[in-house]
C-alpha cells in the first residue's frame, strides 16, 4: 500500500531551489532511506512531509504531496503533525521532566487523566527500549539523560502521539556506536506498526535498516529502489559514486 | 615608535580620566545619600503622615501613593507589552508592519516624560473625565514604560530556541499551544527582568504625575482610584524646591528612600538575569 | 471549542502587537487637538519667535524664543560636556578595561541611568549650584551651567552604552589587521575602530542629545526658572520642558495658556521623533 505520493515537488528558500521536480512514492511499513551528500535537499525533503517548512517565511512550494490521497495542504495542520511524528538530528528533549516529556504531545490534545497518561508513557517507553533505565525516574529532568538515552525518549515521545509514519532526521549524527544500534534496532521493530523515512548521512545505516534507499543530488533526486540494488548495481553513475565515498 | 607610544598613553590616560569623570561622582551621589539620608530613617519616619506643613512627621502617604501607581502601571502595561512582545517574536513576519512597529516601540521610548505627563492629561484626565486620579496617573506611567516591558520581554522570548518551538509543533501541538507550555515558560526570568525594571521606571518618575494623579500635600490615605495621591518622587520635588524651611533630614531622607526603592528594583532585575543566564539548560 | 479559544486569543496579540503604533499616534492626536488651538489667537510665527513669555498678564504674551534659547543653550552646553567624556568612557569600558573592571564599569553606568531625575535634581540643587554660585561669584548659582553640567551626566549613560555596543560589533579582524601591520592599539582604536564604529556612536550621541532635550526635572530645579533671552551661560534659563511642568499645575484646562502649552509639548515630541529615526537610520546601517 501507498502511504506517500510526491507529485513534481519544487521547493525554494527566497531564490534558492532546494528541491527540483521530486516524484517518489513511499510504502507503509516500510524504511525509506534517504542519502546524500550535505545540502542535497533530503532534509527539506523530510521536513515537507509534515509541514515544517512552513515556518520558514521565505518556503515557497509547487507540486503536492500525498498522504493516502489526500493533499496535505488540506489536512488540519496539528492532525497531520500527529499522523507524521518526528526525530530529529540532535537529541532535543523539552525542558521538561521525562514524563512531561514523553506526555507532552498526548497532553496537548486535551488528555488529563493521569492513569491514561502514565499507560501511555510506559507503553511509548517500552517500545523505544527505554524503559527499563527511567523507570524510577519520571520526575528528573530530561537533560540529565544520556545523549543516547535522550534520542530514545525522543522517539518514545514521537511514539506516544500514535502515529503512522515516523520521519528520523540524522537521528545517530550525535550518538556513539551503541547507542546508535540502540536507535537502530528500535527502528527496525517499528517498522511492523509504522512506516519510517531515514535521512541519514551514514551510508552504512542505510543499507543496514532501509528497505529502500533514495538518493538526492542537489536537489534532485537521482535514484530510488530497493536497497539491494541501490548499493549492488545502482542506474546512476553518480549514485555509485556516492556510495562508493568518491564524493559528498 | 617612541612617540607614537608616547601618544598611546596620553590618549589611554584621557580616556581613563573621562571614565572616572562619571564613575566617581555617580558613587559620590550614591555615597552622601545613603550618609546623610540614613540617619533620617526609623519606623516612625516610613509609617507617620507629613505633619506641619511637610516639615515633621514622615513620608508614608508618598510611599504608598508610590506604590500604587506602579502597581497600577503595572497591571496595564504587562498584558499588552507581553501580547505586544508575542506578536513580536512569534507572528510578525519581517515586513514593513513590523519596521513600523519596531519604530514606533524606539519612539515611545523616546518621548519626553513631560509629554507624557501632557497626554495624560488630555487623555485621561480631562477626555475620559477621570480626574486628577491614581488611576489616570498610572495608566500614563504604563503607557511610558510600555517600551521597555516589551522590549525585554521580546528578547527573552526570542532567545527561547527555535529547535523546541519545531519539537513542539512536530508533536502535534498548536501554534499557541507551543507558546505557552514551551516558549512562555522558558522566557520567564526574562519578562520578569523587564516588569521590575519598568517598575523602577515607574516608581521613580516625576513628570508624568505632575498632572495626573500628583496631591501636593494629602495627610491621609487615598480612597480609591479615583482619589489624588502623593507620590516619592514629586514629594521629593516639592520638599526641596516649594515648601522653604524643610529640614534637610527629611530632604536626605525622602531622596534615600526612593533611590533605595528604585535601585532595589533593578538590582532584583539583575540578579534574576545574572542567575538564570548561568543556570541555563541548553 | 480549543480553535475558538486560540482563535481568540491569537486575535488579541494581533491587536496588541499594534499597541505601540496605537499609543503614538494617540499621544500626537491629543497633543495636536489640545495645542494646534493656540494658533487661533497666536500667529505660529509670533509663537516661534516672540520673544516675550508672559502667559498669564492680560492680554497674555505668548512667544517661546526664550524658551528655545534656554533648551538649546542647556543642550548645547551639556552635549559638549557629555560627548567627548562619553565617548571617551566608551573607548576605555569596550577597549582598554580589563575584564573585571569592565563589569563594574558598566554595572556603574547601569546605576546611574537608573537614578531618578529628581534625585539628580535635588543633589545638584544642593551641591553643583552652590559649588557654580561661589567659582563664578554670581548672585545666584541656578544658571544654565548647572543646568549643563547636571544634564551632561544624564546623557551619558545613554551615549556610553550605546557607543560601547557599535565599538563591541566591529568585527576583530578589523583590529587585528591594524595591529598586525604595527599599529599601536591607539592608532587601531584612532585610524580604524571609531570610524568603523562611526554611524553607532553618532546613533549614540543623538540619543544621549535625545534625553537631554526631553529631560524635566532635574533642569526644573536648578536651571533657575527665568524665562527671559539668555546673554549667558551665567545666567538662569527656562526650558521648554521645565515650563510646561511649572505652569501646568496652573492653567486653566481649555484656556489660552493651556493650549501654548501643549503647542509647546507638540514642538518636543516631534523634535523627540525626528532625532529617534534617524538614530534608528543609523543604528541600522550599522547592522547591515
Amino acid at each position: 500500500m501507498v502511504k506517500f505520493e510526491v507529485h513534481d515537488l519544487n521547493i525554494w528558500f527566497s531564490s534558492i531551489h532546494a528541491l527540483k521536480q521530486v516524484n517518489l512514492e513511499i510504502r507503509s511499513n516500510e524504511i525509506l532511506s534517504v542519502i546524500g551528500p550535505a545540502n542535497s535537499g533530503k532534509t527539506t525533503f523530510l521536513r515537507t512531509l509534515n509541514r515544517l517548512n512552513d515556518l520558514n517565511a521565505a518556503f515557497k512550494m509547487t507540486g503536492a504531496v500525498e498522504l493516502e490521497r489526500k493533499d496535505i495542504r488540506g489536512i488540519d495542520i496539528e492532525e497531520l503533525r500527529r499522523k507524521i511524528g518526528m526525530v530529529f538530528a540532535l537529541p532535543l528533549p523539552l525542558p521538561l521532566s521525562i514524563f512531561e516529556n514523553v506526555v507532552y504531545g498526548v497532553r496537548m490534545q486535551g488528555e488529563r487523566n493521569r492513569k491514561k497518561l502514565e499507560e501511555k508513557t510506559e507503553q511509548a517507553l517500552r517500545q523505544a527500549y527505554l524503559w527499563e533505565e527511567v523507570k524510577g525516574r519520571m520526575d528528573e529532568s530530561a537533560f540529565k539523560l544520556s545523549g543516547g538515552q535522550q534520542q530514545r525518549l525522543c522517539i518514545a515521545r514521537t511514539l506516544a502521539v500514535d502515529p503512522e509514519v515516523i520521519l528520523f532526521d540524522e537521528p545517530c549524527s550525535g550518538l556513539d556506536p551503541i547507542s546508535t544500534a540502540k536507535v537502530e534496532d528500535a527502528m527496525v521493530k517499528l517498522k511492523e506498526k509504522y512506516t519510517i523515512v531515514l535521512v541519514t548521512n551514514n551510508v552504512k545505516q542505510a543499507a543496514r535498516v532501509g528497505d529502500r534507499t533514495a538518493f538526492f543530488l542537489s536537489g534532485e533526486l537521482i535514484e530510488i529502489d530497493a536497497t539491494d540494488k541501490i548499493f549492488t548495481a545502482p542506474q546512476d553513475k553518480r549514485t555509485d559514486g556516492y556510495i562508493r565515498g568518491r564524493f559528498g | 615608535m617612541k612617540n607614537s607610544y608616547k601618544n598611546q598613553n596620553i590618549a589611554f590616560f584621557l580616556l581613563f580620566l573621562s571614565t572616572l569623570l562619571i564613575v566617581v561622582p555617580v558613587g559620590l551621589i550614591v555615597l552622601v545619600i545613603i550618609q546623610k539620608g540614613l540617619p533620617a530613617i526609623n519606623w516612625q519616619f516610613l509609617s507617620d503622615m507629613p505633619r506641619q506643613g511637610m516639615r515633621a512627621g514622615g513620608i508614608f502617604p508618598a510611599i504608598i501613593g508610590t506604590v500604587y501607581l506602579v502597581v497600577g502601571a503595572i497591571m496595564f502595561a504587562l498584558p499588552i507589552g507581553l501580547l505586544s512582545a508575542i506578536y513580536l517574536s512569534e507572528y510578525s513576519k519581517d515586513d514593513l508592519l513590523t519596521r513600523l512597529i519596531k519604530l514606533a516601540i524606539v519612539n515611545l521610548a523616546g518621548v519626553p516624560s513631560v509629554v507624557y505627563g501632557l497626554f495624560g492629561l488630555a487623555l485621561f484626565v480631562v477626555f475620559f473625565k477621570f480626574g486628577v486620579s491614581i488611576l489616570s496617573g498610572s495608566l500614563t506611567l504604563g503607557i511610558m514604560i510600555l517600551p521597555v516591558i516589551i522590549t525585554t520581554s521580546r528578547e527573552a522570548l526570542e532567545s527561547v530556541p527555535q529547535s523546541f518551538r519545531e519539537v513542539s509543533l512536530s508533536l502535534g501541538a498548536s501554534k499557541w499551544q507551543t507558546i505557552r507550555h514551551i516558549v512562555l515558560p522558558n522566557a520567564i526570568p526574562g519578562i520578569l527582568t523587564g516588569t521590575i525594571l519598568g517598575l523602577g521606571r515607574a516608581a521613580g518618575e516625576t513628570a508624568p504625575i505632575l498632572f495626573t494623579v500628583a496631591a501636593f500635600y494629602l495627610p491621609r490615605l487615598p480612597k480609591s482610584v479615583f482619589d489624588q495621591a502623593m507620590a516619592l518622587p514629586y514629594h521629593l520635588y516639592v520638599i526641596s524646591t516649594q515648601v522653604p524651611n524643610v529640614d534637610e533630614k527629611i530632604r536626605y531622607g525622602t531622596a534615600f528612600v526612593l533611590l533605595t526603592l528604585v535601585l532595589f528594583m533593578n538590582l532584583v532585575a539583575i540578579i534574576i538575569r545574572y542567575k538564570f543566564r548561568k543556570k541555563k539548560k541548553w | 471549542m480549543r480553535k475558538i479559544k486560540e482563535f481568540v486569543i491569537v486575535k488579541l496579540i494581533q491587536v496588541c502587537g499594534l499597541a505601540s503604533i496605537f499609543f503614538v499616534a494617540l499621544i500626537f492626536l491629543f497633543l495636536l487637538k489640545e495645542g494646534l488651538s493656540v494658533f487661533k489667537t497666536v500667529s505660529p510665527f509670533d509663537f516661534s519667535f516672540g520673544k516675550n513669555w508672559y502667559p498669564i498678564s492680560e492680554p497674555a504674551q505668548l512667544g517661546i524664543l526664550p524658551l528655545i534659547s534656554g533648551s538649546l543653550l542647556v543642550t548645547l552646553g551639556a552635549a559638549v560636556i557629555s560627548i567627548p567624556i562619553g565617548v571617551g568612557c566608551a573607548v576605555y569600558i569596550a577597549e582598554i578595561a580589563p575584564l573585571k573592571i569592565k563589569e563594574i564599569l558598566k554595572a556603574g553606568i547601569e546605576l546611574l541611568a537608573a537614578i531618578p531625575s529628581v534625585v539628580l535634581g535635588f543633589i545638584g540643587m544642593i551641591t553643583l549650584v552652590p559649588l557654580v554660585k561661589n567659582i563664578f561669584h554670581l548672585p545666584t548659582g541656578l544658571t544654565a551651567l548647572s543646568g549643563s553640567i547636571m544634564l551632561a551626566f544624564m546623557a551619558m549613560p545613554t551615549i556610553v552604552s550605546i557607543a560601547e555596543d557599535a565599538l563591541y560589533s566591529v568585527p576583530k579582524t578589523y583590529k587585528e589587521g591594524a595591529l598586525a601591520l604595527g599599529a599601536t592599539h591607539w592608532q587601531a582604536i584612532w585610524r580604524v575602530m571609531l570610524p568603523a564604529a562611526s554611524s553607532g556612536i553618532l546613533a549614540a550621541v543623538m540619543l544621549g542629545i535625545g534625553r537631554v532635550i526631553g529631560e524635566t526635572m532635574a533642569v526644573m530645579m536648578i536651571t533657575g526658572n527665568a524665562a527671559v533671552m539668555p546673554n549667558s551661560i551665567l545666567v538662569p534659563v527656562r526650558t521648554l520642558t521645565a515650563t510646561i511642568a511649572a505652569e501646568m499645575g496652573e492653567a486653566v484646562v481649555g484656556s489660552e495658556h493651556y493650549f501654548a502649552l501643549f503647542a509647546i509639548g507638540i514642538i518636543l515630541f516631534i523634535i523627540s521623533f525626528a532625532i529617534n529615526v534617524t538614530a534608528d537610520l543609523f543604528l541600522q546601517k550599522r547592522q547591515q
